[in-house]
C-alpha cells in the first residue's frame, strides 16, 4: 500500500510539473515563432535587396525600390538622443529618491514616476502634438535656433515637431524604467559600503558617487534597457516625429522611425515587395530590440546576483 | 480552478480553429465591412448612418484608411467593400480578380475636388495659384509666400515673407494619386522627377495621415500649405485657392465647377468607369476633380451582404445623392448615375 | 604633516563641499524635472478630458464625420472585449510559466523561458501586430477581435509571468517544506498552499498586465481595425478606446479632439487607479520596485 502512495504522488506531480512546463514552453515557443514569421514574411524583399536595404535611403513605393537607412537613422538619432536626455536625469531622480528625500516622501513620489511608466503611448503622442510641438515651437526651438543656431542640428524650419520634439518625449517616457532599476541596483550595494566612506569623512555626493561606481554595470543595464524601450516605442513617436524619410542634420527636421513607417505603411501596402520590405524593417526591429535587452538584462543580473 | 482554465483555454482554441475553416459562412444580419478611400469618408459615413435608419439590418462599417489600404484589403478579402478615389490599374484588377476568382467593379459614388488649403495668418480670402505655382511649391523651387510666381496672379494682397511649409499625405492615398495625376499632366517636370501614383516620395514638407492627417497639419502650422478634399477644408474654416484652369480662368472647386469638369469629359468615359477627370477642358471646370469610387465583387458569396449592398448602392446612387451638395461633394451626372446603376445590377448573389 | 598640506586641507574641504551641494542640488532638480511633465499631463489630461466627459461620451455611438456629439461607447465595450480574449489567452499562460520558473528553477529550461520572457517583453508591440495579422487576420480573411485579443494577450504574458514568478519566490521555503514534510505532493503544495499565498501578488500582476493591454493601440491598428457600430461579435473587426482616440486625435475635428481628451482622460484614470491598488496590496510584501 505505500508502494501504491508513493506512485500516485509521483504521477500528480509529473503531470502537474508537465503542463506548467508545456505553459512555460509556450513564451519560448512564441518568441521563436515571432521571429520566424517575421523572416519568412520577409524572404521577397531580402532576396531582393540583400544587406543593401539596411544602407540604401531609397524608400520609394512607386518605383518600388526600397531602402530602410532613413527609417535606421531616425530611430537610432531619436533613441540615443532620448538616452543623453534621461540618463543623467534618470540617476539623478534615483539618487534623488533613495538618498535625499525623507523617508515618508519617498513612496508617493516613486508611485508618480510608476504611473509616468504606466502612461499609454498614444497618450504621451496626443499631449505631444497639442501641448509639446506648440510648445517647442514657440517657445524651446527659437530659443535654441537664437543661441546655438550656428551649429547644423539647430538650422532650419521650425515645426514644432521633428526629431528633436520625438526624442525629448521619449526620453520623459524612458526616465522612470532607468531610474527604477538604478534604484534597484543602488539597493543591492551594501549599506557597510556606504557607512565606511562616510567614516573616512566623505562627503555626502562622493558616498554616493562611490556606490554608482560600483553599481555601474547594473546603471549601464538600466541604461541599455531604457534604450530598448525607446527604439521600440511607436504611437508617441508616430504623431510627433513628422513622418518624413529623410536624413538631415538638423534636429528640427522631421524623420521618421522603424516603428512609425510600420504603422502609418502597413494597411495600405499593396504590392508584395512593399509589405514584405516593411515587415523586414519589423525584422530588424526586431533582432535590434532582441541584442539589445539581452545585454542589459546580463548588465543587470550581474549586479543584482551579487547581493 | 486549474480544471476551469483548462477548459477555457480548450474552448477558445476549439473555436478559433473552428472560425479558420469556417471563412465562407456568414451570419445573417451580420456587420458589412468596409475601407478606404479618406476622401469621400464625409460622405460614406453620412450614407451609411442615413441608410442605417431605413434599413435596420444594414451595418456598415467603414474605416477610413486611405485608397491603397482600401484596394488592398478589398484584394486580400479582409473586407466586403473597398473605396478608392484612385481607379485600380490594371494589374490591380489582374491580382484582385486572380487571388478571388472573381469579377471586381468600379461604381463611382460622388464627385469630389482636391483643394489646395493653406493657414497664411493675415490673408482672409481665397487666393489665385497657377500651376505653375502649385508645382514650383511642391516641387521646393518656391520656397516663400512671396515669391513672384504667387505674387502676380494676386494684385492687392499683401504675402508675407515666409517659408511655405509643405504638408503631403504619408499613406497610399487616392487624394495624393488625384493631386499627382493633375501635377503630371501640367508639369513634365514633376512627371519625370515625382511621378503620378497614390504614394510618391515629396521632395519637400510634412506628412500627414489621411485627409484628415493633412488637414491637422495646416490647421496647426502657420505658412503651411496642403492638398486635401474639399470637405476638410470647409468642415475646418481653413482658406483654398482658386486654381487657373486650361482655358487660363482661375475657378473655385463648387457644385457647378466640378459637374462641369465631369461633364466635359462624359464622351470619353470608358466602359468600366475607370477616368481621370483632372485638368479638364471648359473655361468653368475645377482642374483638380476626380470620381471616387466603391469597389465591389461582382459574385458576392454571402447572400445577406450582396442583397444589403446592392440595395445601399441603389439607394446611395438615387437619394443618397441629394446629401452630396451639403457636404461641398458634387452628385454624378444623370447619365453616369444610369451607367453606374446598370454596374449595381451586375451583382449578383 | 607640514604646515603647507595643513593649510590646503581647508580649500579642498570646501571645494568638496561646494562640489557635493552642486551636485545632490542636481539631482533634486532632476527630481523635479521628472515629475513636472507627469504633473502636468496628468492635470492637463484631467482638465481637458473631465470637461468633455459626460454620459453621452459612455452611452453614444461616434457620430458621422464632421458632425458634433456621440460618444465612444462602442470602443469602450470593444476595449473591454479584447482585454477579455488577450486575458482569457495570455494569463494562464503567464501564470503558469510564472510557476514552472519559480518552483522548478533548478532546471536549465526555467532560467531559458525566464530569459525569453524578458525578451518577450522587449518585442515592440507593433510587430507584436504584424505577427497577429499574419497569423490570424490572413488566414481567417478578417479582421477581428480575435487577432486583437491574440495580439494583446502575447503582450500581456511577460507581466504575469515575471510578477507571478516574483510573488511566488517571496513566498518562505519554510511554508513549502512544511507542507511536504505533512506529505502533501508536490503540486498540491505548489497550487493549494504556495498560490494561495501569493495570490494577492499575482492578481496585481494581472491588472498591471490589464493596464498596459488597455492603452496598447499599435498592434489594434491592424488586427482589431476599429469599428463605428456596436459589435460584440469577436469575429469581426472591434473598435477600441486607444485606436478611438488616435484616429480622432489627428483628426482636424474639434469636437472629436474634444472626445479624444475625455478618453484619454479615461485611460489615464484606469491607470493610476490599477498601480493604486497595486501598491496598496503590496506595500508590506514588496519594498522593491515591480
Amino acid at each position: 500500500m505505500v508502494k501504491e502512495i508513493k506512485s500516485r504522488k509521483k504521477l500528480g506531480d509529473i503531470i502537474f510539473e508537465n503542463i506548467t512546463l508545456i505553459f512555460a514552453f509556450i513564451i519560448v515557443g512564441l518568441v521563436f515563432y515571432i521571429a520566424y514569421e517575421m523572416f519568412i514574411d520577409s524572404s521577397e524583399s531580402r532576396d531582393r535587396f540583400g544587406f543593401g536595404f539596411i544602407f540604401s535611403s531609397d524608400w520609394n513605393p512607386v518605383k518600388e525600390e526600397f531602402g530602410a537607412l532613413p527609417f535606421v537613422f531616425g530611430t537610432i538619432v531619436s533613441s540615443m538622443l532620448a538616452l543623453l536626455i534621461s540618463l543623467p536625469i534618470s540617476i539623478g531622480v534615483a539618487i534623488f529618491l533613495s538618498e535625499i528625500v525623507h523617508k515618508s516622501v519617498r513612496t508617493p513620489i516613486s508611485f508618480l514616476i510608476e504611473i509616468l511608466a504606466a502612461i499609454p503611448s498614444i497618450i504621451y503622442g496626443f499631449w505631444g502634438i497639442f501641448v509639446f510641438a506648440p510648445f517647442m515651437r514657440n517657445t524651446v526651438q527659437p530659443m535654441l535656433q537664437s543661441t546655438f543656431g550656428f551649429l547644423p542640428f539647430f538650422k532650419g524650419s521650425m515645426y514644432g515637431t521633428g526629431l528633436l520634439t520625438a526624442s525629448i518625449i521619449l526620453a520623459i517616457m524612458i526616465t522612470p524604467i532607468i531610474s527604477a532599476i538604478t534604484r534597484d541596483v543602488l539597493k543591492a550595494i551594501p549599506v557597510s559600503q556606504r557607512d565606511a566612506a562616510y567614516a573616512l569623512g566623505a562627503t555626502k555626493w562622493e558616498a554616493i558617487k562611490m556606490a554608482l561606481l560600483n553599481a555601474r554595470s547594473g546603471i549601464l543595464g538600466g541604461a541599455v534597457l531604457g534604450l530598448g524601450r525607446a527604439i521600440g516605442e511607436t504611437m508617441a513617436v508616430t504623431m510627433v516625429i513628422g513622418n518624413k524619410a529623410q536624413i538631415k542634420a538638423s534636429l528640427f527636421e522631421p524623420a521618421y522611425s522603424m516603428a512609425s513607417v510600420i504603422a502609418n505603411e502597413f494597411a495600405e501596402a499593396s504590392g508584395s515587395l512593399h509589405i514584405s520590405s516593411l515587415i523586414e524593417v519589423g525584422l530588424i526591429l526586431f533582432g535590434v530590440t532582441f541584442i539589445i535587452n539581452s545585454m542589459a538584462r546580463l548588465l543587470i543580473y550581474s549586479v543584482t546576483r551579487k547581493a | 480552478m486549474l480544471k476551469l482554465i483548462f477548459s477555457i483555454i480548450l474552448s477558445i482554441a476549439l473555436i478559433s480553429c473552428g472560425e479558420k475553416k469556417d471563412v465562407s459562412v456568414n451570419k445573417p444580419g451580420g456587420q458589412i465591412n468596409g475601407a478606404g478611400a479618406s476622401f469621400p469618408y464625409p460622405i460614406y459615413s453620412k450614407w451609411f448612418n442615413e441608410y442605417a435608419k431605413i434599413n435596420k439590418d444594414a451595418k456598415i462599417n467603414y474605416q477610413s484608411i486611405g485608397s491603397g489600404g482600401g484596394i488592398k484589403q478589398i484584394t486580400e478579402g479582409t473586407v466586403d467593400f473597398g473605396a478608392t478615389d484612385s481607379p485600380m490599374s490594371n494589374e490591380e484588377i489582374e491580382k484582385a480578380n486572380t487571388k478571388n476568382n472573381n469579377s471586381i467593379i468600379h461604381i463611382p459614388t460622388v464627385i469630389g475636388s482636391v483643394v489646395m488649403t493653406y493657414n497664411v495668418p493675415g490673408i482672409d480670402k481665397n487666393i489665385n495659384l497657377s500651376p505653375e505655382a502649385i508645382t514650383g511649391i511642391y516641387l521646393g523651387t518656391i520656397k516663400k509666400w512671396n515669391d513672384p510666381l504667387i505674387t502676380k496672379e494676386n494684385p492687392g494682397t499683401v504675402f508675407p515673407d515666409k517659408e511655405i511649409i509643405v504638408c503631403y499625405r504619408t499613406d497610399g492615398s487616392g487624394t495624393t494619386y488625384v493631386f499627382t495625376d493633375y501635377m503630371g499632366k501640367v508639369s513634365e517636370e514633376w512627371k519625370t522627377k515625382v511621378g503620378v501614383a497614390k504614394d510618391v516620395r515629396f521632395p519637400v514638407g510634412q506628412g500627414g495621415k489621411g485627409n484628415e492627417g493633412v488637414t491637422g497639419l495646416v490647421k496647426q502650422l502657420e505658412f503651411s500649405i496642403g492638398y486635401v478634399e474639399l470637405i476638410y477644408a470647409l468642415q475646418n474654416k481653413l482658406k483654398y485657392a482658386n486654381i487657373k484652369n486650361q482655358e487660363g480662368q482661375y475657378i473655385a472647386p463648387n457644385l457647378e465647377s466640378l459637374t462641369k469638369a465631369a461633364e466635359q469629359s462624359l464622351t470619353e468615359m470608358p466602359a468600366d468607369m475607370r477616368q481621370s477627370i483632372t485638368n479638364a477642358k471648359g473655361k468653368d471646370s475645377y482642374p483638380i476633380s476626380s470620381y471616387t469610387y466603391l469597389l465591389i465583387f461582382e459574385k458576392q458569396k454571402d447572400a445577406f451582404k450582396g442583397k444589403t449592398l446592392k440595395e445601399f448602392m441603389i439607394w446611395a446612387l438615387g437619394e443618397g445623392e441629394k446629401f452630396a451638395k451639403d457636404l461641398g461633394y458634387a452628385p454624378l451626372p444623370p447619365e453616369v448615375i444610369g451607367k453606374a446603376l446598370e454596374k449595381v445590377n451586375k451583382i449578383s448573389f | 604633516m607640514t604646515a603647507e598640506s595643513i593649510q590646503k586641507i581647508p580649500k579642498n574641504l570646501r571645494r568638496r563641499k561646494i562640489t557635493n551641494s552642486v551636485m545632490i542640488s542636481l539631482c533634486v532638480v532632476a527630481g523635479i524635472i521628472t515629475i513636472l511633465p507627469l504633473i502636468y499631463i496628468f492635470f492637463y489630461t484631467t482638465q481637458s478630458g473631465l470637461s468633455a466627459l459626460n454620459a453621452d461620451f459612455f452611452t453614444q455611438l461616434p457620430k458621422p464625420v464632421g458632425e458634433v456629439g456621440g460618444g465612444m461607447a462602442n470602443a469602450i465595450v470593444g476595449s473591454i472585449i479584447l482585454i477579455g480574449i488577450g486575458g482569457l489567452m495570455g494569463i494562464p499562460v503567464g501564470i503558469l510559466a510564472g510557476i514552472y520558473i519559480s518552483e522548478y528553477s533548478k532546471n536549465i529550461f526555467a532560467t531559458i523561458v525566464k530569459f525569453t520572457t524578458d525578451v518577450l517583453s522587449g518585442v515592440p508591440s507593433i510587430v507584436v501586430g504584424i505577427f497577429a495579422y499574419g497569423v490570424i487576420v490572413i488566414p481567417m480573411q478578417r479582421f477581428s477581435a480575435l487577432a486583437g485579443g491574440f495580439a494583446l494577450g502575447i503582450l500581456m504574458i511577460p507581466t504575469v509571468t515575471k510578477i507571478t514568478e516574483e510573488m511566488l519566490r517571496l513566498v518562505p521555503q519554510s511554508l513549502r517544506e512544511a507542507s511536504l514534510a505533512l506529505g502533501v505532493s508536490r503540486w498540491k503544495t505548489t497550487l493549494r498552499i504556495v498560490l494561495k499565498t501569493a495570490s494577492a501578488g499575482i492578481i496585481t500582476g494581472v491588472l498591471l498586465a490589464i493596464a498596459r493591454a488597455a492603452g496598447e493601440t499599435a498592434p489594434l491598428l491592424f488586427t482589431a481595425f476599429g469599428n463605428s457600430f456596436w459589435q460584440t461579435n469577436i469575429d469581426g473587426p472591434m473598435a477600441a478606446l486607444p485606436l478611438q482616440i488616435f484616429v480622432y486625435a489627428i483628426s482636424p475635428y474639434d469636437d472629436w479632439h474634444r472626445q479624444a481628451w475625455a478618453g484619454a482622460f479615461v485611460l489615464i484614470f484606469l491607470v493610476f487607479i490599477v498601480n493604486l491598488i497595486v501598491r496598496f496590496v503590496t506595500r508590506n510584501k514588496y519594498s522593491g520596485n515591480l
